[in-house]
């Protein structure tokens, strides 16, 4: 089991021929990702690493069957190519871009959330669930199985997160990047009730940062309703107030979006909350054991 | 990215949201010049710098003849300006404001922002203006007022009522007025890709008028693109210059007061590679995020960045190689040893993609000063110990 994506997931890529868009493709194919087409307007008709490629993503999706779309096209066009996910029939968008405008996602996320569809990021490193389906661009050889479930704002502490669980003799179900920006998709509370549900999960590793409140909002639907162990790192207990810190939703805004008050609230939850990103494999290790 | 409070008036004007009349000047003949031509016969000079509070600093000044705008544009301009929004050591003003006096009855506050839990732009409102709204949040929050308007469906008839009410303003004709405002602001708001404006405050004259006294606006970094007529209202002298450097070369910057410098891959990682050290007695001299697409080009713009600050006695490089390959970034190391004077110890961790060929590549390459670390936590403690001298 795992959560969102398997094996059988069928996916479609938009900005399938662009330089990102076929690096990651190719590499997420030989991951074993089930990659049936993609979409490049006036490509329709060609073929691109052995798939096919269609004008829009409604084509792909009647001809495929496709349910996941994974998008690489540039910023500007992130907001249209996210409705027309959504209008097609896409269950599930995962945004990879980086820097596209705060208004446009507004606006595209209000669109898909009434087509009932689901997003992540964007600016994410994607979904994967270990030795069965990679959408995204993180480095799939780390992922090992297992029954670790982890979610983090972040793509590099993904990836240390996972080589921690990892290196501690544990492995990952499922690992969802849910992106830094000011407004994204699938977040804690969403994905936090699937792990739950997920009789392969028996831990959950949540990586938060600073800005916004997503932390706090998931530390009290934690106490509600989580009763596996879960493990957290807020990033940013170092970073000074007002200060963009790389992401774009990271910034400490006055007094609020703190890294101490997303982990004291984590804390008051039930949840071991680590100070450095170095702790997390032990913490999993106590955790898995109980 | 923040405009001046001129550039934000022109902004506001350009949308018919009213503003007292002023201009902006850079030399203090020039201040005494706008004086005469606005009339007065009362100005108030300021200061135009990218931070709020500057009237408490001492930088916004009344003047009631044009022998005072003089004095005042000369004390004032050239003056370093300290305020709880600036850095300790201030900053320098090199552009003034100069604007009418305004006939204050009433002084209220006006702002929208994004509301990142509802997804959607939230006016926010008070009758406490002048204040620090911050102050007004902890003290006596029943006294700001929250409307959150839905893009969808714009600034509705129903949204202006409730800022009105809100305000208690119970005059028709200023109903109209302050409902006027608002939709204005809200259009100029979404338009032009504004992150937040701030009126602080915004009054209300004695012929019953309003008007925007103060203007903050700050804009979304990834629409400028789409923005080119605020993108040309950037002040590069109103922001870091080492910030700007490495913008230029792909590199997340920000500088912090304390002695190991920082390079690091992921901008959350870079976030807890700094929280390690300090967790391990240590102290970041910075924050610096090198991207996905690191070079030997962009590690040494990273090294010399780092080794501008002259508290950094140690550096830790901190790569976990997803896609980007760490034996290539090991190569940039030692390429970038080349170019750049490395002059502190430099403590490396490369994990993830090619790490071991990585490490072999350090190894061999017998750099002084090169210290290997194995993991984040080794790593960590290993710059701690080098930063003390150990």
């Amino acid at each position: 089991m795992s959560i969102l994506i398997n094996k059988d997931t069928k996916v479609i890529v938009q900005g399938f021929t662009g330089k990102e868009g076929t690096f990651h493709a190719e590499q997420c194919l030989a991951y074993g990702t089930k990659i049936v087409g993609g979409v490049t307007p006036n490509k329709g008709g060609q073929e691109h690493l052995g798939q096919p490629v269609f004008n829009t993503v409604s084509d792909a999706v009647k001809t495929t069957g496709a349910t996941v779309s994974m998008i690489f096209v540039p910023p500007a066009f992130v907001g249209d190519a996210v409705m027309e996910a959504a209008e097609a029939g896409i269950e599930l968008a995962v945004i990879i871009t980086e820097g596209a405008p705060v208004k446009d996602m507004q606006a595209a996320k209000a669109h898909a959330t009434k087509h009932g569809m689901k997003t992540l990021g964007p600016n994410c490193p994607g979904i994967i669930t270990a030795e069965e389906c990679k959408i995204g661009i993180m480095p799939g050889m780390i992922f090992k199985k297992g029954n670790v479930g982890l979610i983090s704002k972040s793509g590099t502490l993904t990836y240390e997160g996972t080589n921690q669980v990892v290196k501690a003799g544990y492995g990952i179900t499922t690992a969802v990047g849910i992106g830094g920006d000011p407004i994204i998709g699938l977040s804690y509370n969403q994905l936090l009730p699937m792990f739950e549900a997920d009789p392969e999960t028996e831990c959950i590793v949540m990586i938060g940062e600073i800005g916004g409140d997503l932390e706090i909002q998931a530390a009290k639907l934690i106490k509600e309703q989580i009763t596996k162990p879960v493990v957290a790192f807020i990033a940013g207990q170092t970073a000074p107030k007002g200060k963009t810190m790389g992401h774009a939703g990271a910034i400490v805004s006055g007094s609020a979006g703190t890294a101490a008050e997303k982990m004291a609230a984590l804390e008051a939850a039930g949840v071991t909350v680590v100070v450095s990103p170095a702790e997390i494999g032990k913490a999993v290790t106590k955790a898995m054991a109980k | 990215m923040n405009v001046h409070e001129y550039q934000a008036k022109q902004i506001f004007a350009k949308y018919g949201v009213p503003v007292p009349k002023g201009i902006m000047v850079e030399s203090v003949d020039a201040a005494v010049e706008a004086a005469k031509e606005l009339g007065g016969p009362v100005w108030v000079v300021k200061a135009q710098i990218h931070a709020g509070g500057r009237g408490l600093g001492g930088g916004v000044k009344l003047a009631k003849s044009l022998d005072e705008v003089r004095e005042l544009a000369d004390e004032i301009l050239g003056m370093t300006l300290v305020t709880h929004q600036t850095a300790a050591e201030g900053k320098l003003v090199q552009k003034l404001y100069i604007e009418d006096g305004a006939d204050i009855k009433d002084e209220f506050y006006l702002s929208v922002v994004l509301d990142r839990k509802l997804e959607m732009p939230l006016i926010m409102a008070s009758t406490e203006g002048g204040m620090n709204i911050e102050d007004v949040a902890e003290n006596t929050p029943e006294k700001i007022i929250t409307i959150p308007v839905d893009p969808a469906v714009g600034f509705q008839g129903f949204h202006g009522r409730e800022l009105a009410f809100g305000l208690g303003i119970s005059d028709k004709a200023e109903q109209k007025k302050i409902i006027d405002f608002g939709q204005k602001l809200f259009k100029l708001y979404m338009e032009n890709d504004a992150e937040m404006i701030e009126i602080n405050p915004l009054v209300r004259t004695g012929s019953g008028d309003f008007l925007a006294l103060d203007g903050k606006m700050g804009f979304d970094n990834s629409a400028l693109g789409r923005q080119p007529e605020i993108l040309a209202m950037r002040d590069l002298t109103e922001e870091d210059a080492d910030e700007v450097e490495a913008a230029k070369y792909g590199l997340s910057y920000v500088a912090l007061d304390g002695e190991i410098g920082c390079m690091v891959n992921g901008a959350g990682l870079a976030m807890g590679t700094m929280d390690t050290i300090n967790h391990m007695g240590g102290t970041p001299a910075n924050f610096l995020d090198v991207g996905g697409s690191a070079n030997a080009e962009t590690v040494a713009k990273g090294f010399e960045i780092i080794l501008k600050n002259p508290n950094v006695k140690a550096i830790f490089v901190n790569i976990f190689g997803g896609i980007v390959r760490c034996d290539r970034i090991a190569n940039g190391i030692i390429e970038a040893t080349k170019i750049t004077d490395v002059n502190v110890p430099v403590i490396v961790r490369l994990d993830g993609t090619n790490a071991p060929e990585a490490s072999e590549i350090l190894n061999n390459a017998n750099i002084a000063n090169l210290i290997v670390g194995d993991d984040l936590g080794d790593g960590a403690a290993k710059a701690v110990a080098a930063a003390k001298g150990n």
